[in-house]
């Protein structure tokens, strides 16, 4: 490919930072140094060079973390080392919030500005860093360190609200999760603690997905095994790839993800492709609003992740997997690093695992802030190295998905299910929840409530039960209402609360568990208000692709602008009716399709606005 | 050989357009269907020389028994398929995205749009009166915006790029069809001098940086202009001639011929108005061209018009 680049060099940092990734510059062709002379003199471009593309969020992500922002030297850097045009790689760059094109302080104050985090004090969080920093985005030496702060869409850390992410540029880049970020805001000050993950049912009879979280020591791949780990892969490797995916089948587990896909039909369809390779990508990017649940698997349980990773890819044939894992969680990302190098280094991932002759091995792909990425052709573009945006379907990911080959993806939750199904067969595994929801669900419960975090329960209790197992309404305040299934779910009534938590329960009352989001609102809660940040949200996390999402959900937000400042047409509600059957019918995909469903929910079913509009 | 395997491998497939039986090559879409049978489906990031990015919309169409609406530029037929090209359904969508661009971007040059607009009953101005052009928009960040009151519409609106002598960029006039990306890119030109940059409503065409294209990639082959639906890219001579006033089609001759630069041969059609060469393009069917020139064939008509000649 014949490139024109830039006349910009990088900086040290910024070339270290890329050749720490890529390895130094073979020649001069890929910005190392030119070579004269007839030995010695190659160029690699070609194929095998943008064979790399895949490498260019990686890439960006390293120059990010050392420098703080990314200088047209070091993307032209980029660009030279992997053989992509500058501009291509300036459009992917641009898409994701956690990269800057301009320059930044290095120490960078993420602050979650979410529904859950508002129910717990983000606000005054907000108006601290205001104090100590100045508006938002403005450079300020604070310590001596120049820094900044920004808004974030929902980190995942609503249990432990109201949370921030610190990120501090360097040599050494530093990452910590600031939660609760309350007070004197003490990570600020270079003493972060990173919290540990904690369920609130630890050691309680019962718990499957969650026996382990608390339990367990995270970094341990021994304790791990005298937890019980590792016992599942050598089932299955008993079963036989086939004998899996039966298993698999008759559990009828359903996509833990939102979508609720037959996870059996899903391997069944990988495993018969004649095309190779097959890959597996297991969607760690978690973004949905008031959803930390696979963050406490990941950080409480990691191994045992990998060990259902394994199994996949035992069963479908992959001998490479991707774990797909939002940006937001840099805790998440240590752990698990760690146990694929220790699973590596003892013969759980590489050639022969356990010595079954078969050869699989992951890699973590860290997302870079766009909830998008969770979209299961997205995360395919995402890792591919191009911008986040969601694949037409058909073809769907079984036929043609990451690299165009034949990919199963599964959401984190998924895949940890399949141990005890592996372990204890199908059928048994079928025999707990509902009929046509089997196997226990976990719900992450946050907002106003006593005791926030993620609760396992089998499938069929109700939202009620689930309330309480939180201790009911925080501070015995009434409850005004229930967002189920996070902004892409819908709200329910306080007097809604026997309604079945499972699949079908759902359904029939038209809401949608979604990631199992159950964020509790009480009397206080400014609903409308609530309502534009759930509209903000999409559009700010809409990748821009399809017109009836790119432009609606900005039409959504400012109908709701209209009736909140009083200054309404009369024509709002049947705007925002209308606008929201387009974005549900004509989106390419499932952020446009339920953009409006949140909104509409509190319109109809809760009576926002009523006698507006 | 291939292509032979490609010819006997095709079938034919039955499907079922607005009650209508319809017999159709196996890979045809269901556009392909709908031309057949007479019916005319809106388009507008649709591009014959292209594969379809299918993120306008407007050509969407039902499928019995699916959930979402289809886009008819890019989905296959299959046996058995039953659609509907004009249902109640069909029509809210189109009309909805008809008004959601409408009431965003200057239509005033897309030459399909009023009917379109007419056609389905879209009232963009519904949505409020539009928000005034933004200098800073080429740098959003994505994931970040300010929170309005809702008393203006949104919209692309930023200032026209005019930075070399060829052609004009008015990105206020930019639906985001993506065809000028894949155009430049490995679809044809292989140029790569612009990609999407941003995100959500924040998007826009951008070279790295915002620079301007004569310090960008650009070789000014114009393939872009030719691909455009909605005149977001222009030629300077159409874009002059439209601020006199004076730009009119009707009055325009056009005259097939042949580049005389090099050997390849690629066709011309000569846009003529006043005996001024105002535009050239190429045509899409040409087996050469694809629509495609290069700077020469496509902007190097001065010496026609040159006084000394």
């Amino acid at each position: 490919m014949d490139l024109r680049l830039l006349e910009v060099s990088p900086t040290g940092a910024e070339r270290a930072a890329v050749d720490g990734l890529l390895g130094p510059p073979a020649s001069g062709w890929d910005g190392g140094e030119r070579r004269t002379g007839a030995t010695g003199n190659v160029a690699r471009g070609g194929h095998r060079a943008r064979a790399r593309r895949d490498q260019l969020l990686p890439v960006l992500l390293a120059v990010q973390e050392r420098v703080g922002w990314i200088s047209p030297g070091a993307l032209n850097y980029a660009c030279q080392r992997l053989t992509v045009p500058p501009a291509d790689a300036y459009g992917v760059a641009s898409f994701y919030a956690l990269l800057s094109l301009e320059p930044r302080p290095s120490r960078v104050v993420h602050v979650c500005d979410d529904l859950a985090c508002r129910c717990s004090g983000s606000g005054a969080l907000i108006a601290e860093l205001e104090d100590r920093l100045g508006p938002e985005g403005a450079v300020a030496e604070d310590g001596g360190t120049a820094s900044a702060w920004f808004r974030s869409p929902c980190l995942g850390q609503c249990d432990r609200a109201p949370a921030a992410l610190l990120t501090i540029a360097g040599d050494e880049p530093e990452e910590h999760v600031l939660a609760p970020a309350r007070g004197a805001l003490p990570g600020l000050e270079g003493a972060a603690v990173d919290p540990v993950a904690r369920v609130p049912q630890q050691g309680e009879p019962g718990l499957r997905l969650l026996r382990r979280v608390g339990r367990v020591d995270p970094r341990s791949l021994d304790d791990y095994r005298a937890h019980g780990g590792y016992a599942a892969l050598r089932r299955a490797c008993e079963l036989g790839p086939e004998g899996v995916i039966r298993e698999l089948v008759e559990s009828k587990l359903l996509g833990r993800g939102g979508a609720a896909f037959p996870t059996g039909r899903k391997w069944d369809a990988v495993a018969r492709q004649p095309a190779r390779p097959h890959y597996l990508v297991c969607n760690a990017d978690e973004s949905e609003p008031g959803t930390f649940k696979d963050r406490v698997i990941m950080e409480g349980d990691p191994f045992a992740l990998v060990e259902a990773m394994t199994i996949a890819a035992y069963a479908t044939g992959c001998a490479h997997g991707y774990i797909y894992l939002r940006g937001e969680y840099p805790q998440a990302r240590g752990l698990l690093e760690h146990a694929i190098a220790e699973a590596r280094r003892r013969g759980y991932l590489g050639e022969d695992i356990v010595g079954h002759g078969f050869a699989f091995d992951l890699e973590i792909r860290r997302g870079a802030g766009a909830y998008i990425c969770g979209e299961e052709t997205a995360i395919f573009n995402s890792i591919e190295g191009f911008r986040g945006e969601p694949r037409n379907k058909p073809p769907f990911p079984v036929d043609e998905g990451l690299f165009g080959k034949p990919t199963v993806v599964n959401n984190v939750e998924t895949l940890v299910n399949v141990l005890d199904i592996v372990l204890e067969g199908g059928s048994a595994y079928a025999q707990i929840g509902t009929d046509a929801s089997t196997g226990t669900k976990l719900f992450c419960v946050s907002g106003h409530v006593e005791r926030p975090g993620v609760y396992e329960v089998p499938f069929g209790s109700t939202l009620g039960e689930m309330l309480s197992l939180a201790g009911g309404v925080r501070g015995g305040r009434s409850l005004q209402a229930v967002l189920l299934g996070g902004a892409a779910g819908g709200f329910v009534r306080p007097d809604e609360l026997d309604l079945p938590l499972s699949f079908e329960g759902a359904r029939a009352a038209s809401v949608t568990l979604g990631s199992g989001v159950v964020l509790a609102f009480d009397d206080t809660v400014d609903l409308p208000r609530m309502l534009m940040r759930i509209a903000a949200f999409f559009r700010d996390e809409s990748c821009g692709q399809c017109v009836p999402c790119r432009v609606g959900t900005v039409r959504q937000e400012e109908a709701l602008a209209r009736l909140l400042g009083g200054r309404g047409r009369g024509d709002e509600l049947a705007l925002i009716a209308e606008v929201g059957r387009c974005m549900r019918d004509a989106s390419i995909c499932g952020l446009g399709q339920t953009a409006s469903g949140a909104i509409e929910s509190a319109i109809g079913r809760l009576g926002v606005f009523a006698g507006k509009g | 050989m291939g292509e032979m395997q490609h010819l006997t491998a095709r079938r034919m497939v039955d499907l079922e357009i607005d009650g209508e039986p319809v017999r159709v090559l196996e890979g045809s879409t269901i556009l392909d269907a709908c031309r057949g049978l007479g019916i005319d489906t809106p388009t507008l990031c649709y591009g014959e020389t292209l594969r379809p990015a299918n993120v306008c919309r407007v050509c969407v169409v039902e499928l019995e028994g699916a959930r979402v609406l289809a886009p008819a530029c890019s989905r296959k037929v299959e046996p058995g398929m039953k659609v509907r090209t004009d249902s109640e359904r069909v029509r809210h969508s189109r009309k909805l995205v008809l008004e959601l661009l409408s009431s965003s971007v200057d239509l005033s040059t897309t030459p399909a749009a009023a009917g379109y607009l007419e056609r389905y009953g879209a009232e963009p101005e519904r949505h409020g009166p539009p928000a005034p052009a933004d200098p800073g928009r080429d740098r959003r960040r994505a994931g970040h915006h300010e929170e309005p009151d809702g008393q203006t519409a949104a919209t692309a609106a930023s200032p026209i790029k005019i930075d070399n002598e060829l052609y004009v960029r008015d990105y206020s006039k930019c639906i985001l069809c993506y065809k000028c990306v894949d155009v430049c890119g490995e679809q044809h030109q292989n140029t790569f001098a612009i990609a999407v940059a941003g995100r959500g409503f924040d998007a826009r065409i951008s070279t790295e940086y915002v620079a301007p294209l004569p310090e960008s990639a650009c070789v000014y082959c114009g393939n872009c202009i030719a691909v455009c639906p909605t005149g977001a890219l222009m030629f300077t001579s159409e874009h002059e001639l439209r601020a006199e006033g004076v730009w009119d089609e009707a009055r325009q001759e056009r005259t097939d011929t042949i580049c005389p630069y090099c050997g390849v041969g690629c066709n011309l059609t000569l846009h003529v108005q006043d005996n001024r060469i105002v535009k050239v393009t190429s045509p899409d069917d040409h087996d050469i061209t694809r629509g495609n020139l290069c700077v020469k064939g496509r902007f190097g008509v001065q010496h026609v018009n040159a006084r000394g000649r």
